[in-house]
């Protein structure tokens, strides 16, 4: 029996015409633990993490592999079940802050909400557990927060909502999906420094998706590098910058900004690196079959 | 809603005067027998063709002036404004529950229940609300009940496809997934997440609906096949002025008058309330 907090194991999803676009992909989070799932837009770092939490889009099949949270197997529950499970042990950290509140709800009623629907908490209770979140997150006048309709706050302050509601219920995963990409860059910093504290604190194992590397190694024990939805690396987040194996690897880390050389150029991922990934993805579509024909 | 907020921005010009009309105009349709100066259908032939207060020959108590039977104008409107607001306020209701109840679950369910809905609105739109409205009395027969049915019947279909579009935008919005994630059932999170997001679209669609119902009233009773009996409408008043336009133009230019006031006051009452519902707006 493994102890991972979530264990995906050769998961494959299909769209509509048949074209895969999670290929095969294994990874384990262990409890306590912050993988990072890297790699550039449209190679199915988000698609993984709504796979996770039961709300891939409608015109994408998952066809093969499993999904273990906590030991449980989410393809072979019930669909109440199932919703149950990841309602009570899962939560999101959302990329954008804007849209993950509604706008026509106080920031209150939106937060204790699930704790006392979805937990069968007291109204009291979920409000104490909110207002300890809330200045855990650092936010000074929760009184005011609360009374306040989502538009009336920063994106940074937003944001620290979210984290705050995320964290509320102790789930045992958070997916973290790229929750500083919309913020600016003096407030990203602080956010991610949030998230690492929550995380300690409350030992909450998080998929993290991203496509920063700068942010992967602030952040993570262990990372997944991904390319048109097919793990091409996996290693521990110091072995990993140290010694990168793959190819694909290596142009991403050399691609980088760095301070330290403000007026280099920014390297584009190398032509024959590209390639070789393309050669490495037909191989595997060919020796792919999809189950049941 | 935070009652400070609103003395704060002030009501606007714009809330105000419509708001003031409608407020105007519905107190004296509920207080009719006591606000107006006659009896609405008291005919007298001695007083007929009276004009309005400011010109020669006008009788006092006659303010607005007299018919061609003599029976006074300003009763017959306040009077009609009666059978005016109970068809508005009827049949914009009825047409918005039934309409937004359809339109919040074709958008927010999508699939089969959509297609089916949106089919049924395709159909209904294809039909002239006019002659649809008048072929539904002419089935039901005259009366005031059947005069909201047909305009409920035929408007549901403007709540529906706004509705549906706006509660069809409201399904992709993040919050809507991670009230998913957290567990709540479908409808549960339509009538949390999706509904209070549709409420001022609602709200400003009913005003205007009211407006629409006024109208529609009108032109039915101006085809007399309004209500059956000899009760004052502004659609009969109207008809009936039409017919002595050029001895007494009084009788059509106020009816008129009353009801592009109050036909606009609806919808701009259906705007501002809209903006004051929004809390973005706000």
């Amino acid at each position: 029996m493994s102890a991972a907090c979530l264990d995906i194991r050769n998961l494959s999803a299909v769209l509509a015409n048949g074209q895969r676009v999670l290929r095969s992909v294994s990874l384990a989070v262990q409890p306590g633990e912050v993988r990072a799932l890297v790699g550039e837009s449209g190679a199915g770092k988000t698609m993984i993490g709504k796979a996770v939490l039961g709300v891939l889009p409608s015109s994408v099949h998952i066809v093969e592999g499993e999904m273990l949270l906590e030991g449980e197997d989410l393809g072979r529950l019930q669909p109440k079940a199932r919703r149950t499970l990841i309602g009570a042990r899962t939560a999101l950290i959302p990329q954008d802050p804007l849209t993950a509140l509604n706008p026509s709800r106080r920031i209150g009623p939106q937060m204790t909400d699930r704790l006392v629907r979805i937990l069968g908490w007291s109204g009291q209770r979920a409000d104490a557990r909110i207002r300890q979140l809330l200045d855990e997150v650092q936010i000074r006048d929760p009184d005011r927060v609360l009374r306040s309709y989502p538009h009336e706050l920063s994106g940074g302050m937003r944001q620290r909502v979210l984290i705050a509601a995320a964290f509320a219920a102790e789930p045992r995963l958070i997916v973290a999906d790229e929750p500083t990409t919309a913020l600016d860059v003096t407030v990203q910093k602080q956010i991610l420094r949030l998230i690492a504290q929550l995380q300690r604190e409350h030992g909450t194992a998080i998929l993290f998706v991203t496509h920063d590397l700068g942010v992967v190694a602030k952040i993570s024990q262990k990372v997944s590098v991904l390319y048109a939805g097919k793990v091409v690396e996996e290693a521990d987040t110091a072995a990993l910058f140290a010694a990168p194996q793959h190819a694909y690897t290596r142009a991403l880390i050399a691609a980088t900004p760095r301070y330290t050389d403000p007026l280099a150029s920014l390297k584009p991922v190398d032509e024959a690196v590209l390639a070789g990934l393309a050669a490495e993805i037909a191989a595997a579509e060919q020796a792919w079959r999809p189950p049941h024909g | 809603m935070d009652e400070a907020r609103i003395a704060r921005r002030g009501l606007g010009p714009r809330l105000r005067l419509a708001g003031g009309w409608l407020l105007l105009a519905l107190l004296a349709a509920i207080f009719a027998p006591l606000v107006a100066p006659q009896d609405p259908l008291a005919q007298d032939l001695m007083l007929e063709r009276l004009p309005p207060f400011w010109m020669n020959g006008a009788e006092p108590g006659y303010w607005l002036g007299t018919d061609s039977l003599g029976r006074d104008l300003l009763s017959r409107l306040i009077f009609g404004g009666r059978v005016a607001f109970v068809v508005a306020f009827a049949a914009a209701i009825a047409a918005c529950l039934v309409g937004s109840t359809l339109g919040l679950i074709a958008g927010y369910f999508g699939g089969w229940a959509d297609r089916i809905i949106s089919r049924i609105v395709d159909i209904w739109m294809a039909f002239p609300p006019v002659l649809f409205a008048i072929l539904l009395v002419a089935v039901l027969g005259t009366g005031l009940s059947s005069v909201i049915i047909a305009i409920a019947v035929i408007d549901w279909t403007r709540f529906c496809r706004v509705i549906r579009a706006e509660a069809m935008g409201q399904t992709r919005m993040d919050y809507v997934e991670n009230a998913r994630i957290a567990g709540y059932g479908r409808i549960g999170i339509m009538l949390r997440e999706v509904l209070p997001n549709v409420v001022p679209s609602i709200v400003a669609l009913l005003s205007l609906e009211m407006g629409i119902a006024v109208i529609v009233e009108a032109i039915l009773s101006f085809v007399n096949l309004s209500i059956s009996t000899d009760d004052p409408t502004w659609g009969g008043i109207i008809a009936e002025g039409r017919l002595s336009i050029h001895q007494a133009w009084w009788v059509l230019v106020f009816p008129l008058i009353t009801l592009i006031l109050t036909v606009l006051s609806f919808s701009q009452f259906g705007e501002a309330l809209k903006a004051r519902f929004d809390p973005v707006l706000r």
